[in-house]
């Protein structure tokens, strides 16, 4: 039980995907413009964290002892097919989320996010329990960096930007700053 | 064409003397006894680490700025304050660098006094503290002779700075938490401990604090929300926890009191409405006690109040007040 909190917190905060991993810095800086689209997009991002941390504990307990060799490739293929699957879902559950999400969903496919869960997860020698919290804890990690981004963006979008650093300059310099600040989270019950 | 007889503006009407340079040069004041203070503990130091980071915010601002911000002496207090989280010992080369930073990237690049998200002056201090991690967690031992430098402030830049081992001491934070060693009451709230130029005469900063609360220049219920929170939490894990240290050290102790009182409550970085104020300071105590107790490091207020500034949009929307004559259904 304390381990799972710890690999919960340690996920989310102290080694969260966007702001100390730098992971999944595409939809980070391009969907983070409005927090509507940011909670969809975390939300999107939880479910397919999920799905891949189901879809690899179930490839590394029974396929990939017998085919090492494969597992890079077994787990692009799996993810990317399964986000198609996630695609059409939501193209014909919520049109209106499929349009906000644009192009950014089936960039999740090639996420490095994604990809990288899997291959933590694995590296990390998690179980199926383990694995569940720990898409969870990413996700929500994900989602927090998103909307804490979208919401900051939404303040200071009427602030009077010098010309050097409009838009994506600006992001950066607060992706940065958000950066520093989560630093504060290192070594977090780790003792 | 006539001249009107009224003069005809906008509200508000009421005018009072009140204007950003005032209340910034008001806050410079009442910082004062606290660079005396440091001055007191920490000798030519202290006055050499402030002058630097002082006139690196100005002159930033002077240069990269609009110039129209330059005399309302907004780049000064984030001088001081950045100076006085600092280490006497530090080379000065950093604390310049800090200083060009915290200007530049905290409070420039957003469009400069009033648009910017973070705490100017903890932005530049976690900057330097990510950069130069060993400078910046060196402090310098009380007690030698007052005119003697308290490290190598002097270091030529991007040379390693000598560290005279004798000089170098430990914090009350960092004593508790490596040695589990408590610090005598009285030490902490006089200030002669170890510790940043500014965090250690808890007294002065909180007679300053009292201050500027009672011209209302800072909001007095960010940093009361954030003592309350503070003691209680941690007294309620002391009593189950003896190990953990107990309410009044955990408030006299580290940088909390200048970070309840002078940088949690920066009017540009904290929320707008009264409910966003408790909410904000709760949320900074809170997480100063989980970042102190359980953490990686041994202090966590200058996180704390990051971490709730980049929350701060959010708290104002969440906590809009009611427009008058609006039903409940209204304001959502």
């Amino acid at each position: 039980m304390r381990d799972l909190f710890w690999i919960f917190v340690s996920s989310m905060l102290v080694n969260n995907f966007t702001l100390v991993l730098f992971l999944g810095l595409c939809p980070f800086l391009g969907v983070s413009a409005k927090v509507a689209t940011a909670v969809r997009m975390g939300m999107a991002d939880i479910f397919v964290m999920v799905i891949t941390s189901v879809t690899v504990s179930a490839l590394n307990a029974w396929v990939l002892p017998h085919a090492p060799y494969l597992k890079i490739i077994a787990f692009i293929v799996v993810i990317a097919s399964l986000v198609q699957i996630v695609e059409m879902v939501i193209r014909k559950v919520s049109p209106t989320l499929f349009r906000e999400l644009g192009i950014y969903l089936p960039l999740i496919t090639t996420n490095c996010a994604i990809l990288g869960l899997a291959l933590l997860q694995t590296s990390k020698g998690y179980g199926f329990t383990e694995g569940l919290v720990y898409a969870v804890g990413s996700g929500l990690g994900l989602t927090l960096a998103l909307v804490l981004m979208a919401s900051i963006r939404e303040t200071v979008e009427l602030a009077s930007v010098p010309s050097i650093a409009r838009n994506m300059g600006l992001v950066l310099i607060i992706a940065g700053s958000l950066s520093l600040a989560f630093m504060g989270f290192a070594g977090l019950f780790s003792s | 064409m006539e001249t009107p007889r009224f003069e005809l503006t906008a509200s508000p009407h009421i005018k009072g003397p009140d204007s950003t340079p005032r209340i910034m040069w008001t806050v410079v004041g009442s910082l004062v006894p606290v660079i005396l203070a440091s001055v007191w503990y920490f000798g030519p130091s202290a006055v050499l680490v402030i002058a630097t980071t002082t006139a690196s915010c100005v002159l930033t601002e002077r240069f990269l700025g609009h110039g129209r911000t330059l005399r309302d002496g907004s780049a000064t207090i984030t001088g001081i304050l950045l100076g006085l989280t600092l280490p006497a010992g530090l080379p000065l080369w950093m604390a310049f660098i800090g200083g060009v930073f915290a200007i530049g990237l905290g409070k420039l690049i957003f469009g400069g006094l009033g648009q910017n998200v973070f705490n100017p002056a903890l932005l530049g201090r976690a900057f330097m503290q990510a950069a130069f991690p060993q400078a910046l967690t060196t402090w310098p031992d009380l007690g030698g002779s007052w005119w003697a430098l308290r490290g190598d402030n002097l270091a030529f830049p991007f040379m390693t700075p000598h560290v005279v081992s004798s000089m170098t001491g430990a914090t009350p934070l960092g004593l508790m938490k490596f040695e589990g060693a408590h610090t005598a009451l009285a030490k902490l709230i006089f200030g002669s401990t170890g510790g940043s130029l500014g965090e250690t005469a808890s007294l002065v900063i909180l007679v300053c604090g009292g201050y500027l609360a009672l011209k209302k220049y800072l909001d007095w219920r960010i940093p009361i929300s954030i003592f309350i929170t503070v003691a209680v939490l941690s007294q309620l894990i002391h009593i189950f926890m003896p190990g953990k240290p107990d309410a009044l050290f955990m408030l006299f102790s580290g940088g909390l009191m200048l970070g309840a009182v002078f940088m949690a409550t920066d009017m540009v970085t904290s929320p707008s409405t009264p409910r966003g104020a408790w909410i904000y300071g709760a949320g900074i105590g809170a997480l100063v006690v989980v970042i102190r107790l359980w953490g990686g490091l041994p202090e966590g207020v200058m996180y704390a109040i990051l971490l709730m500034n980049s929350l701060v949009p959010f708290i104002n929307r969440a906590t809009q007040p009611r427009l008058f004559g609006t039903g409940k259904e209204a304001a959502a």
